[in-house]
């Protein structure tokens, strides 16, 4: 489903050439849980924009369910966002002073789903989530850092994407909220058949995927299927 | 069907939650745009008042008038005494016009010039018109009590005048009734037939400070001589106006014997005439008030532009997620030009009520009088929903370009 062709992604910072990604490849199937695991600097923040169709590579193809987004103009990207990738990110990102219900329907919006169809679409998003039905009307900053995570990712399904991207999702919370996160993406995977990449920096995070990409220095130094 | 951007509902709703988010914000930003609105449009109520009010003034004097004045006469020498110093016209060109000029339906002659008056108690100094009965049909002149000079004071050079009321409330006092007592002008005894009715008129020539006697008294005991003054010739409809006004020249050019247009003896003045130079002159004061008024709606459009480029940083993060949820350029740069909008539209209509407050205000307070026309208040939505776009662009713009990476990690 996603096909990545010796990637790479140079910065031109001052003058200066950051070499960032030095070609990367990889190929990840529908229905997969993927982790790209690394520590800071490794190139997975740029490797995880470059998947999400959020940023373009500097030479290399990508391949997105078969069609080439290399060379895709913004607006183009936008639509592959819009309708078929979610993102989940570690600071959850949510309007603040809107309520559940419309921070999850929020990509609807862009991706012009008819008004009549959309309160169906967010319930389901929210039952797979997780995130118990009392809080639905509630505004998203009376939730703890757990059920914001939810939202967020009741916000990445809603439109029923076929790839969710979880930027380290566990990173703004404590351990026991985080597994519980964690345990979520799973059953997306396996009840769902959703395809996930997970990006962290955490070895006990990444024992969550069925396949870890370890990813250093710009380079993938270890692909490994459990 | 789909379209490219935003379904309109959402982006009504996006930019309702977004306005109301921070009150007391947009209501000062929209304070700004109301005072710049609500200021223009009562200064331009001003200057359409004193617009309306000078060209009511100038069509108390008459409707559809054409206005004879003597010319200057050429001599051998290159002296002239200034324009309508000369004793050219006669009554007989003013008898002239009224049997030999079609389309006309009152023409009244007029010779007036200012004389000392005194009665019993009391002496004033103003206008003595020597006059027709026309006069009153041409000029608008009503009697208040009284009677008008007639055909048989005319004939009988009868020493009677009829005077206004501001020359009754000079020399008798307020609330008398003249009709009957008798005034001295230059010195000669003239017996009170008339009180006109007030015309309300004011500036350089007031209608209500006039004595009004026979043409042919005034022609043989005060001015001595056989000419006249001004000649006030009404068409009998305002289309035919520069018709009469074209005959009664070529008649009098005729009269005068007087080849060259040019070197005319005498003017002829249109009311028309007078009125586009009178508008032309008020329109330049309306627009003035208008334009200064104006500043202050720049300055508040200023203020829509501050406030959105702050709500552009304070939400970058909020422009990231859209971005990366899948809002294009358009999407966004759409979002805040309505609020920008928004904004200035309220701003507009509450501008508009407040206008329309001070305006009525400022009739019945400093007696200024004001118009408010349905086209300054169209100007006024047009130009703030204007000012909305221009000021809210820049912002859009750049709020529109930010990089959704960035923009997600933005402190």
């Amino acid at each position: 489903m996603i096909k990545c062709d010796n990637i790479t992604k140079t910065y031109l910072t001052g003058g200066h050439e950051t070499h960032v990604l030095k070609g990367v490849s990889l190929a990840i199937d529908k229905g997969e849980f993927v982790a790209i695991i690394g520590p800071s600097g490794s190139g997975k923040s740029t490797l995880m924009h470059i998947l999400g169709a959020l940023d373009s590579a500097t030479s290399g193809k990508y391949f997105f369910e078969g069609e080439d987004v290399s060379e895709l103009s913004e607006d183009a990207l936008a639509n592959i966002r819009r309708h078929r990738i979610g993102f989940v990110f570690q600071s959850f990102n949510l309007l603040p002073r809107a309520s559940v219900l419309r921070n999850v329907m929020l990509p609807l919006v862009y991706a012009e789903t008819p008004v009549s169809e959309r309160e169906d679409m967010v319930k389901k998003a929210l039952i797979s989530a997780g995130l118990p039905e009392e809080l639905w009307g509630n505004n998203s900053n009376q939730l703890s850092g757990g059920q914001m995570q939810r939202v967020a990712i009741a916000r990445a399904l809603v439109n029923s994407p076929s790839l969710i991207l979880a930027d380290e999702p566990t990173g703004n919370l404590d351990t026991e909220t985080g597994k519980v996160v964690l345990n979520t993406f799973r059953s997306l995977n396996e009840n769902e058949g959703h395809t996930i990449i997970l990006i962290t920096h955490e070895q006990e995070v990444a024992m969550y995927a069925n396949r870890v990409i370890q990813i250093r220095d710009g380079y993938i130094i270890k692909d490994e299927k459990r | 069907m789909k379209k490219d951007n935003m379904i309109i509902r959402d982006l009504i709703q996006e930019t309702y939650s977004a306005v109301t988010a921070n009150k007391a914000r947009s209501s000062l930003t929209i304070l700004g745009i109301v005072i710049g609105i609500s200021s223009v449009i009562s200064m331009i109520s001003i200057g359409q008042g004193a617009q309306a009010s000078i060209e009511s003034n100038i069509q108390s004097i008459g409707s559809n008038l054409i206005m004879v004045m003597p010319g200057f006469q050429r001599g051998v020498s290159q002296v002239s005494s200034g324009r309508g110093s000369a004793a050219t016209l006669t009554l007989e060109d003013s008898k002239a016009i009224e049997e030999r000029i079609t389309s006309v339906s009152n023409v009244a002659p007029e010779v007036s010039r200012r004389y000392q008056i005194t009665s019993k108690n009391s002496n004033t100094n103003t206008l003595v018109s020597g006059t027709v009965p026309a006069f009153t049909a041409a000029r608008n002149v009503e009697v208040e009590s009284g009677s008008f000079v007639t055909g048989e004071h005319l004939k009988s050079l009868a020493k009677v005048a009829v005077i206004g009321p501001t020359t009754a409330t000079d020399l008798f006092g307020e609330n008398s009734d003249p009709v009957g007592a008798s005034i001295r002008i230059n010195k000669i005894d003239f017996k009170v037939i008339g009180v006109t009715k007030s015309k309300g008129g004011s500036g350089f020539s007031n209608q209500d400070d006039i004595i009004y006697v026979p043409i042919s008294t005034a022609q043989r005991y005060l001015s001595g001589d056989t000419s006249v003054s001004l000649i006030s010739i009404q068409a009998e409809d305002a289309g035919l106006m520069t018709d009469v006004q074209e005959q009664v020249t070529s008649l009098l050019l005729e009269r005068h014997k007087i080849k060259d247009a040019t070197q005319a003896d005498f003017s002829v003045m249109n009311q028309s005439d007078i009125v586009a130079t009178a508008s032309s002159v008020t329109s330049t004061f309306t627009l003035l008030l208008g334009a200064i008024a104006g500043i202050s709606l720049i300055v508040g459009g200023i203020g829509i532009m501050n406030m959105m480029l702050t709500t552009v940083t304070e939400r970058t993060r909020e422009i990231g997620l859209r971005k990366a949820i899948g809002a294009k350029e358009a999407d966004i740069s759409n979002q805040f030009l309505a609020e920008a909008t928004t904004l200035t539209l309220v701003g507009g209509v509450m501008g508009v009520i407040l206008g329309w407050v001070v305006s009525k205000a400022i009739t019945s307070l400093a007696q200024i009088n004001t118009s408010i026309s349905l086209k300054s208040v169209l100007i006024a939505f047009g130009v703030s929903a204007a000012i909305g776009i221009v000021f809210g662009y820049y912002p859009a713009r750049r709020a529109a370009r930010l990089n959704p990476i960035e923009s997600l990690r933005y402190e």
